[in-house]
């Protein structure tokens, strides 16, 4: 049952090495489709020209930049390849931070890091690291990429997750609030109590793909030649104003804590 | 830029229409594929079978059951099998936002008011930064279903989708080994280093790549026969519209 290392590298903190296998710490289940034709094949894809229709083979294609509508900068296979950064084993670290320094917008993807063949050095930096309550920021090249990841301790293991850099997260601080009539103290008050009556503890095994679930029986039964029926979905919505809405919430929930 | 998703957040029996936006840009520089003749290319699905190119009536979304063989699900098949309850976001529990721990956040995308929803959107948005929580429901967008957290930021609604706890494995699961005993000066050894280098803000990096890219671009340009430039009537039709720009635009209110 044990993951496969999708890659191998080397710690670097100062001087020091600590060398680790990379896990993804994430297994998608999402339900893979693919796109037949009428006959219930798979289908291929091709590029064309658009204006005749005519297939363009592989070897004739050239990737090219719209520096402007209309205006492409072509690039080369070689200039590609002059993009590719060096390779290298070296996951570097090269600050620690406190834990609530990185805003949750920018972690992206994380990983575990097993140790490879350093056991000791492994599980004194993962105690250090919880110990200081911090985590380190890393810098690593993978696949042709460029990484930048922070480094921290979870029970005594190493992960490490991908961050997404400056350009690829608007931050809300940067957005205008939207305009239009501010609330009322009084209804700000009660949506305030009905938000407090809703409030609980986050317990993850509460939530179940419940779709996921129902395609998949979906594909069963169809595959045994059964053809279930499925109802059209209708949503209804009552419009009740905003101040109604409120009071009635707050009203049914008393009743709902006081009947259980 | 039209909205990834339209629907309802309820809290309670209160209803606030929306328009959901990425918070996040990918690929910041697209390369486009482009023919011999210096023409824009476009992708096309064809039948290995006929040859022949195929528009979107004649396909289908197939589940392969066994090598070769599928069984056919339809867009509305889809959509039907999606449960009632799943098809707004329906906030029925608000949490601290500190409990939930950042490995379930995946991708997020920031809520525009949509219709007159103005008041309700601004009061949810209050309520929770005023009571220091998040909303957790679980809805389906796009045909996947996700669990989300709603965050109140700087009067924003933003959504976080989540990953559904079986698809996040457990150290066990990875197959990582015993945690050895370790050894105290080792340890040390480490936290002085840690310390050394301790920062107290994290900065996020610039994209170095698209940089990079962006700096071979300008000097490929620089010589005539790296560029192709369409005639007026032959203009691609790629118009590359900032996310920030249709951000502000759907929040002040001037929807598309």
């Amino acid at each position: 049952m044990a993951a496969r290392a999708i890659w191998k590298g080397n710690l670097k903190l100062g001087t020091t090495k600590v060398p680790v296998k990379l896990y993804s710490a994430i297994e998608d289940k999402t339900v893979r489709f693919h796109i037949l034709d009428s006959g219930r094949k798979r289908v291929k894809q091709h590029m064309i020209e658009p204006e005749t229709g005519e297939d363009v083979p592989e070897p004739e294609i050239r990737k090219g930049y719209e520096v402007e509508p209309g205006r492409f900068v072509i690039l080369e296979e070689s200039d590609l390849e002059s993009l590719k950064p060096k390779a290298s084993r070296d996951i570097e670290v090269s600050s620690f931070v406190p834990l609530e320094a990185i805003e949750q917008q920018y972690y992206e993807r994380p990983y575990y890091l097993g140790p490879d063949g350093d056991e000791k050095n492994y599980f004194a930096l993962a105690e250090a690291l919880g110990n200081q309550e911090r985590e380190g920021i890393a810098h690593w090249t993978m696949r042709n990429k460029i990484y930048t990841g922070a480094l921290g301790a979870q029970d005594g293991y190493l992960v490490l997750s991908t961050l997404r850099n400056a350009e690829e997260v608007v931050s809300a601080a940067q957005l205008p609030k939207p305009g239009g009539t501010p609330p009322s103290k009084k209804e700000i008050e009660l949506a305030k109590h009905l938000v407090g009556m809703l409030e609980g503890e986050f317990d993850p095994a509460e939530y179940k793909n419940e779709y996921r679930e129902r395609v998949m029986e979906f594909i069963a039964k169809k595959a045994k030649g059964h053809a279930p029926r499925l109802s059209a979905v209708k949503t209804k919505r009552k419009t009740t104003s905003l101040d109604s809405a409120l009071a009635k919430s707050i009203e049914s929930l008393k009743k709902g804590k006081r009947a259980a | 830029m039209r909205p990834f998703w339209s629907g309802t957040i309820t809290f309670g029996l209160v209803s606030v229409p929306v328009n959901l936006y990425p918070a996040t840009r990918t690929n910041r520089a697209p390369l486009r594929m482009i023919g011999p003749e210096g023409e824009p290319l476009s992708r096309r699905y064809y039948s290995e079978k006929t040859g022949k190119d195929l528009e979107a009536d004649d396909m289908i979304r197939g589940y392969e059951i066994d090598k070769g063989k599928f069984v056919t699900v339809t867009d509305e098949e889809l959509e039907r099998l999606a449960p009632d309850k799943t098809r707004d976001i329906n906030l029925t529990l608000f949490v601290k936002e500190e409990s939930i721990p950042p490995v379930y956040f995946e991708r997020g995308y920031f809520l525009s008011p949509a219709g007159n929803s103005e008041k309700a959107y601004k009061l949810l948005a209050e309520a929770m930064k005023e009571r220091g929580n998040v909303g957790i429901a679980t809805f389906v967008m796009r045909g996947k279903e996700y669990p989300v957290a709603i965050f109140s930021d700087n009067g924003i609604l933003r959504a976080e989708t989540m990953r559904f706890p079986d698809e996040i494995r457990s150290v066990k699961q990875v197959g990582l080994p015993e945690k050895a005993k370790t050894n105290s000066t080792t340890v040390r050894k480490f936290e002085t280093l840690i310390k050394k280098k301790a920062k107290r803000t994290f900065t996020p990096d610039k994209d170095e790549e698209t940089a990079q890219l962006l700096k071979l671009v300008k000097k490929k340009e620089a010589s005539k026969s790296n560029v192709i430039q369409l005639k007026e009537s032959d203009t691609s039709d790629g118009k590359v519209v900032d996310l920030m720009e249709v951000l502000k635009r759907t929040l002040a209110g001037k929807a598309k």
